[in-house]
C-alpha cells in the first residue's frame, strides 16, 4: 500500500527532515511510526498526503507513484486517504454531522447517501447521538472520535493518524487505538504516528522508528 | 472536475471515479464502495452549484450591515455612469427634436412692409440651392415670442411691433463653406439686415456630446475598476475568515474548483444585488429630477419626455454588475487561495 524507496526531504532552510528512508507497508497492515519529536514523523505523513514533495527518492501509494501525480490530481489522491490529526481540525461553525459530511460533499455523494454514511461513521465511533451538536461542545476525546469518523466516512483504503492520542488520557487513548484496530480488521491499511511508546508496546503491532530523519527500525 | 480524465490510468484496486456505470449504483455496496457514477456526478455538480449559490447568499444575509454597505458602494459605483449615460441619452434625444440640419436665418429690415417680406421670401422659393424657405412674419414672431417667453405683457406698453420678419432657410448643401457663401450673398441684399448661421451651434453641440460621451466611457471604466476592487477586497476578507475550512477541505480532497465555487458565487451575488440596487437608485434619481426637468421643458414649449432606462439597458446594467462581481471574485480567489495550502 505504501512504499518508500530512498526518500529524502530537505527543507529550503537546509534542515534534513528525512534521509534515505526505505520501507513498505502492505495492504491491510497496521503499523506505528515512532520517534522523538522532530524525527520526521509528520514530514513522512505529509509526503504521503502530498502536502509536500520529497527532495529525492520515490513514494508509491496504492500502486501509484506520487512523484508522477500532477497538482490537479492531488485532490483525488487525498480522497483515498483518511487523515486524523492531533488537533482534530474540526470546524466549529457547523454541526458534527456537517463536519463528517464534508468529505462526502467534496466527493460528490448523493444527499441520501451522505446521511447514511455519516451515521454509519458516527455509529462506529459511538457518537451517533451527537450528530446535531456543535463539536465545540464535545470533550477532547469525543472531538478526536469525530475527527476519526470524518477520516473513515469516505471508506478510505488507507488511514493516516498524526499523534491521534496526543491530548488524551491513557484510557481514552486505548479506546481510540481499539477503533483503529477495528478498522484494520476490516481490511483498511493504518499508519499511526505516535510517540506514546507505552501504548505502542501494549498493542503488539509493527513499529517503524525514525531517528533524526533515518528509519532505524522497520518492524 | 476536469481532472478526472487525467487520472484514469490503472492504479490497482483503487477508486474508479468516472468509469463506473449506472449498474454499479445497484451493485452490492461492499464491492462498489467507492464508486460514484457519471450521472450521479453531474447531478451532484448541479446540486452543489445550487447549494453553494444558496449558501453564499444566506451567508451574505447573515451579516446584513456589512453586506449592505458593500452593496451600497457597488450600487453607487454603477449608478454614476448609469446616470451620466441617461443624461447623454436625453441630450441626444433632445437635439434630435431640432429636426433636420443647420439653418440660415435672414433677419429682414424692420422697416420692410409685410407684403415686401412676403414677396422676398417667395422669390427665394424659386432658388434651386434651398431646400426649404419659411417666412416668420412680424406678427407671427410677436405671437411666438409672447407665447414662449411669458413676457408678452411688455408689448402692451410698447407702440407697434419692434420685431423684424425672419426668413428661415434650409440650404441643400449644408457644408460649412456653402453656408458661409450663402451668408455673404444674402448679407449684400438690401432687404436683409442680418444673416445668422446656426451651423456653429450645431457643431458645438455635437462636439459637446462627443466630449461627454468620452467622459462617460472614461469614468465608467474607472468606476468599473472600483467595483472590481471592492468585490475583490471583500472576497479576500471572506477567504481569510474561512481559512480553516479551506485547509480542511483541501486535506480531504477538495479540488480547486470546489473551493473556488462559494467565493465566485459570493461575487456573483454582490454583482447582481449591486446592479439591482443601482437600477433602483437610478429610478429614484429620475423621480427626483423629473419635476424640475418637466418645468424646464415646459418653458421651451417642447413635447420632450425625460427618458429612463429601457429594459435592454436594465439588463446591460445588471449583466455588467454580475460580470464585474464575478471577475472581482475570480481575481481575489486566484490570488489568495494558492496562499492557503495545508502545511
Amino acid at each position: 500500500m505504501i512504499e518508500f524507496s530512498h526518500v529524502s526531504k530537505r527543507y529550503p532552510t537546509g534542515h534534513d527532515a528525512l534521509r534515505d528512508v526505505n520501507f513498505s507497508l502492505g495492504r491491510g497492515e497496521l503499523a506505528f511510526l515512532t520517534g522523538h519529536s522532530g524525527a520526521g514523523k509528520s514530514t513522512l505523513l505529509r509526503l504521503i498526503m502530498l502536502m509536500e514533495r520529497p527532495s529525492s527518492g520515490t513514494i508509491q501509494v496504492a500502486g501509484q507513484t506520487l512523484t508522477q501525480l500532477k497538482s490537479a490530481e492531488i485532490p483525488f489522491h487525498r480522497r483515498r486517504i483518511g487523515v486524523v490529526f492531533q488537533n482534530h481540525q474540526l470546524l466549529f461553525d457547523r454541526s458534527v454531522f456537517d463536519n463528517i459530511a464534508l468529505p462526502l460533499h467534496i466527493s460528490g455523494y448523493h444527499l441520501d447517501d451522505i446521511g447514511k454514511r455519516v451515521r454509519a461513521a458516527l455509529d462506529k465511533v459511538g457518537l451517533l447521538s451527537k450528530e446535531k451538536l456543535n463539536p465545540v461542545t464535545l470533550s477532547t476525546g469525543e472531538q478526536q472520535r469525530i475527527g476519526i469518523a470524518r477520516a473513515i466516512v469516505n471508506r478510505p483504503q488507507l488511514i493516516l493518524a498524526d499523534e491521534p492520542t496526543g491530548n488524551l488520557d491513557p484510557e481514552l487513548s486505548a479506546e481510540i487505538m481499539r477503533l483503529f484496530m477495528e478498522f484494520n480488521h476490516h481490511g483498511t491499511t493504518v499508519l499511526i504516528a505516535s510517540h506514546d511508546l507505552a501504548l505502542i508496546n501494549q498493542m503488539d503491532c509493527r513499529v517503524l522508528t525514525l531517528n533524526q530523519g533515518r528509519m532505524t527500525q522497520h518492524g | 472536475m476536469a481532472n478526472e480524465r487525467d487520472i484514469q490510468r490503472p492504479r490497482g484496486a483503487v477508486r474508479q471515479e468516472a468509469k463506473a456505470t449506472a449498474a454499479a449504483a445497484t451493485a452490492p455496496r461492499g464491492a462498489a464502495r467507492h464508486q460514484v457514477t457519471l450521472k450521479a456526478k453531474s447531478q451532484s455538480w448541479w446540486r452543489h452549484n445550487l447549494l453553494t449559490a444558496k449558501e453564499a447568499l444566506s451567508r451574505l444575509l447573515q451579516t446584513p450591515l456589512p453586506t449592505l454597505m458593500t452593496l451600497a458602494v457597488l450600487a453607487i459605483a454603477l449608478t454614476l455612469p448609469g446616470i451620466m449615460y441617461l443624461a447623454l441619452k436625453n441630450i441626444n434625444a433632445l437635439s434630435q427634436q431640432w429636426q433636420g440640419g443647420p439653418r440660415v436665418s435672414l433677419y429682414l429690415q424692420a422697416s420692410l412692409p409685410d407684403d415686401e417680406a412676403q414677396r422676398f421670401s417667395q422669390e427665394l422659393l424659386l432658388r434651386q440651392d434651398l431646400q426649404a424657405v419659411e417666412l416668420i412674419s412680424k406678427a407671427q414672431g410677436l405671437y411666438d415670442f409672447k407665447k414662449a417667453s411669458g413676457l408678452g405683457d411688455i408689448f402692451d406698453y410698447i407702440q407697434g411691433n419692434p420685431l423684424p420678419a425672419v426668413v428661415v432657410l434650409q440650404p441643400v448643401d449644408q457644408t460649412a463653406e456653402a453656408m458661409t457663401r450663402l451668408q455673404e450673398e444674402f448679407s449684400a441684399l438690401p432687404e436683409v439686415a442680418e444673416v445668422v448661421l446656426d451651423i456653429e451651434w450645431v457643431k458645438r453641440l455635437a462636439a459637446f456630446v462627443e466630449v461627454a460621451n468620452r467622459i462617460v466611457v472614461v469614468l465608467g471604466g474607472l468606476l468599473a475598476l472600483a467595483v472590481l476592487l471592492v468585490v475583490g477586497n471583500t472576497i479576500r476578507l471572506i477567504i481569510e475568515n474561512r481559512r480553516d475550512e479551506i485547509l480542511v477541505a483541501k486535506l480531504v480532497g477538495a479540488t480547486d474548483a470546489w473551493i473556488r465555487r462559494p467565493f465566485l458565487y459570493t461575487g456573483f451575488w454582490f454583482g447582481v444585488l449591486g446592479g439591482l440596487m443601482a437600477v433602483l437608485l437610478i429610478g429614484f434619481s429620475l423621480v427626483l429630477i423629473t419635476e424640475p426637468v418637466n418645468q424646464l421643458i415646459g418653458l421651451y414649449q417642447s413635447g420632450f419626455v425625460l427618458q429612463g432606462l429601457s429594459p435592454d439597458e436594465v439588463v446591460i446594467l445588471l449583466a455588467s454588475g454580475l460580470l464585474l462581481g464575478l471577475m472581482g471574485a475570480r481575481l481575489a480567489v486566484g490570488q489568495h487561495l494558492q496562499e492557503i495550502e495545508p502545511r
